[in-house]
């Protein structure tokens, strides 16, 4: 067993053998996978040491102290939310060995080919098909809604298998080749002018066998898996007071004073309530998983961000006036990162519309925490048992 | 919120809790409520003894040399849930946190009329009230009148803490007039009292004695959101117990899904509720310079999920919700009224627009 300790020298001789100031920056990433301190609750040979997840803090301190280069998480959240649980989980050694460390470093960008123009909140209605072809399997279909798409090498990818199945027992998993030439990515422009998201199309894609996660027709099963990384992966960082959105709103009431009105303000502290709140909430839910003792709360945690950051750059447009009218750019753009915070409040306000929808709608996260926290009764469901080819669609 | 703030429970706050829980199903359960809230004593005779001097719970606040058991706030927030959930009425709020807090700014090293009265308390012999409405708020100067009205558990005091013109006194209650009023919480009595000018004996005068009843008040309003936390916890799982039974349209209710929204809605604010409740309950038990922010975000907070997890909880069981049989009405009750004690959610916005400096218009 790793304690504090341990890794605290073990970074400390990363950081000497590797010195930040004179590593390329790849290199250093590399070099730090190698020594089991990108992620310490991985196992050993995978960028981990079999450590408490917890021990990681100990670990980026010491590395954000020493002004250590980080892999920018908010490029690759896909990868390492959703796809590397996932493939730590479902995949063969070859895989793991494979994709984590160019996933981890950054080299690789990973993709969600999950959602369907038909299939989104019911993702287990998906169309989209896998039929093997000797040890290939060949994917025909249309994909919606995926992020960086257009950045990734690499995408998770569910398809079905077996039609005559009922829809949740006919799905499977696989890592998909976004290089096949099967694969065309066109930008789908939204509403902050920008294409952050892309249609996907695949025709005839070929997929090896060796890249099926988990049993044939088991995919959904995986892919809970990744959703549920998905939905949980908020929390773990501390931030501090008006770390957030908030922050904004905060320093511009401040500075402006002949903006100010008494129904705002009474708005306006609504809300730094409400956000201070939510930081208390998620330094609670840290505090839980230390602890080992993980609460329900991490879905708390999605629903109220995408309520608060809603409501807070609303009143900001708002608080704004004439100025607020206004918008940075519209210009058609396919961005590397998301930016949630960034830019100006028009683009704030338009951007955080998709925080209720994206990794599920905020309707669907109510569903959930009424049947499986409070226990209330499921939805009468008319689709359980009938094979998927005869559901209307 | 500081470094070390811990947000989470202790295995000693969970066996607390259990204790109190149990004692509170045993001897104050929701009908033997119910029968006593019309009476001139809706207090359940012998339970104070209990919780106060049995289980030691009225001096949790008081370090041990000074007569009590030298625990903390974050003890005396877990009574102060089960008290919520059960809507007991009992003098704990005013007597074990808000007179002990007061006296404990005065107490010193021990010796003295503060530190004697102080003991007293900590042994839930003599339960004390500090004479202010119950609506003021800690940033607030208490009025400074021969009689005040709107004094919570005044029927219940021995002693009487009464802030006046020339500082904080003690005046035996044997001395004062207690005029019960009728309340909107029937479980927690309200009463106007006066007080003969010159009698009891001065404990504090000057700024000493005003700083005192702030830190009373403080921590009373910071300890009010675990009482609203409690309340506001019971009123969901009434509700989701019920309205999992309750069948209509051939369905158990709860699975419409407008109802299951509205309780998983009450469940996020809830979970809010707990970590702001937990975050103050710490900062008054670290002594953080943040406490003020703290139980002002704690108070703005809570005090609104309260009320509405009652008014939920009233709405969601229909008719019988609205019957004197059915405890919903405790709640509520004790919800509204909690919403306008110790500072209004406003009030307290108002204190943080000051620490935070972000100031209304001119
Ligand atoms: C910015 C952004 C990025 C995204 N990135 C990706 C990605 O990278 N990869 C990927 O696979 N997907 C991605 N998505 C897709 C996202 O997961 C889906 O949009 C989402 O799950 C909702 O599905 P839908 O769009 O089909 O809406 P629908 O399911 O059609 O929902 C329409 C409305 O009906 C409501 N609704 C549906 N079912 C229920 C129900 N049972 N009860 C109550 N209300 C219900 C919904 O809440 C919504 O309001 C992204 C979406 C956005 C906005």
């Amino acid at each position: 067993m790793t304690d504090a300790e341990e890794l605290r020298s073990l970074t400390r001789k990363l950081l000497a053998e590797h010195p930040p100031a004179t590593t390329d920056r790849t290199d250093f990433l590399k070099a730090r996978f190698d020594a089991g301190l990108a992620w310490v609750h991985y196992p050993v040979g995978l960028g981990g040491l079999d450590a408490p997840r917890a021990l990681q803090a100990v670990v980026d301190a010491e590395l954000a102290a020493a002004g250590a280069p980080d892999n920018d998480p908010r490029r690759i959240g896909i990868g390492l939310g959703m796809a590397a649980p996932t493939l730590l989980a479902y995949g063969s050694d070859e895989v793991k060995s494979r994709f984590l460390r160019p996933l981890w470093v950054g080299e690789e960008v990973w993709c969600q080919l999950f959602s369907e123009p038909g299939a989104g909140s019911d993702l287990a209605a998906l169309g989209t098909r896998a039929v093997r072809d000797g040890e290939d399997w060949v994917i025909d279909g249309q994909k919606v809604w995926t992020s960086s798409a257009h950045i990734a090498r690499w995408a998770i990818l569910i398809a079905r298998t077996d039609p005559d199945a009922p829809k949740h027992r006919g799905i499977t998993y696989f890592v998909c080749d976004m290089t096949d030439p099967g694969v065309e990515v066109r930008p789908l422009r939204q509403i902050t002018g920008e294409a952050e998201f892309n249609e996907v199309f695949l025709t005839g894609v070929r997929i090896p066998d060796a890249h099926c996660l988990g049993e044939v027709g088991d995919g959904w099963r995986v892919a809970q898996t990744t959703l549920m990384n998905e939905r949980v992966s908020i929390g773990g960082a501390r931030i501090p007071r008006e770390g957030g959105m908030i922050g904004k709103l905060a320093t511009t009431w401040r500075e402006r004073p002949e903006l100010r009105t008494h129904e705002l303000h009474r708005r306006l502290l609504d809300l730094w309530v409400d956000a201070e709140v939510a930081r208390f909430t998620g330094e609670r839910l840290r505090q839980q998983l230390v602890a080992g003792q993980p609460g329900p709360e991490g879905s708390a945690m999605k629903l109220g961000f995408a309520r608060l950051n809603q409501a807070i750059s609303g009143l900001e447009v708002e608080l704004l006036g004439d100025e607020g009218l206004l918008y940075g750019e519209w210009e058609m753009r396919r961005p590397e990162l998301v930016d949630f915070t960034g830019r100006d409040a028009g683009y704030r306000y338009l951007r955080s519309k998709g925080n209720s929808i994206e990794g599920g709608t905020s309707e669907v996260l109510l569903n959930i925490v009424a049947e499986r926290v409070l226990g209330l009764p499921p939805e009468p469901r008319n689709d359980k048992d009938v094979a998927w080819k005869d559901l209307t669609r | 919120m500081t470094e070390q703030s811990d947000l989470l429970y202790s295995e000693t706050e969970d066996d607390l809790r259990a204790t109190v829980r149990a004692l509170l199903a045993d001897r104050a359960g929701h009908q033997s409520l119910l029968d006593r809230i019309e009476t001139d004593d809706p207090y359940v005779p012998g339970l104070w003894t209990s919780l106060a001097g049995d289980i030691g719970a009225a001096g949790l606040l008081v370090p041990e040399k000074l007569g009590g058991l030298g625990a903390s706030h974050r003890e005396a927030a877990v009574v102060l849930e089960e008290l919520g959930r059960a809507v007991t009425p009992l003098p704990y709020l005013t007597s074990a946190v808000v007179a002990t807090e007061t006296l404990l700014a005065l107490a010193g090293e021990g010796g003295g009329p503060a530190a004697e009265l102080l003991a007293e308390l900590a042994s839930g012999r003599t339960v004390a009230v500090l004479v202010v409405p119950l609506s003021t708020a800690p940033d607030q100067e208490p009025p400074i009148a021969p009689e005040v009205a709107g004094v919570a558990d005044a029927v219940a005091a021995d002693v009487l803490l009464v802030p006046r013109a020339d500082g904080l006194y003690a005046v035996p209650a044997g001395e004062a007039t207690v005029g019960p009023q009728t309340p909107l919480d029937l479980t927690r009595p309200l009463a106007r009292v006066s007080t003969p000018p010159g009698g009891g004996i001065r404990l504090a005068e000057g700024d000493a004695a005003r700083a005192a009843v702030r830190r009373g008040l403080l921590a009373g309003a910071g300890l009010l959101a675990s009482e609203q936390l409690g309340l506001a916890e019971w009123c969901l799982e009434e509700t989701v117990r019920h309205t999992r039974e309750r069948h209509q349209f051939n369905r158990p209710v709860g699975s419409f899904q407008a109802l299951k929204h509205r309780m998983a809605q009450l469940w996020l604010d809830v979970v809010g509720a707990r970590a702001a409740a937990r975050a103050a309950a710490d900062a008054l038990a670290t002594g953080s310079p943040d406490a003020p922010l703290t139980v002002a975000v704690a108070q703005a907070y809570c005090s609104k999920v309260a009320v509405r997890a009652a008014e939920e909880c009233v709405q969601l069981h229909g008719g019988i919700g609205m019957t004197w049989e059915h405890p919903a009405h405790l709640a509520l009750k004790r919800a509204k009224s909690d919403q306008s004690a110790l500072g209004s959610a406003g009030r307290h916005q108002d204190a943080i627009a000051a620490l935070m400096d972000l100031p209304a218009p001119r």
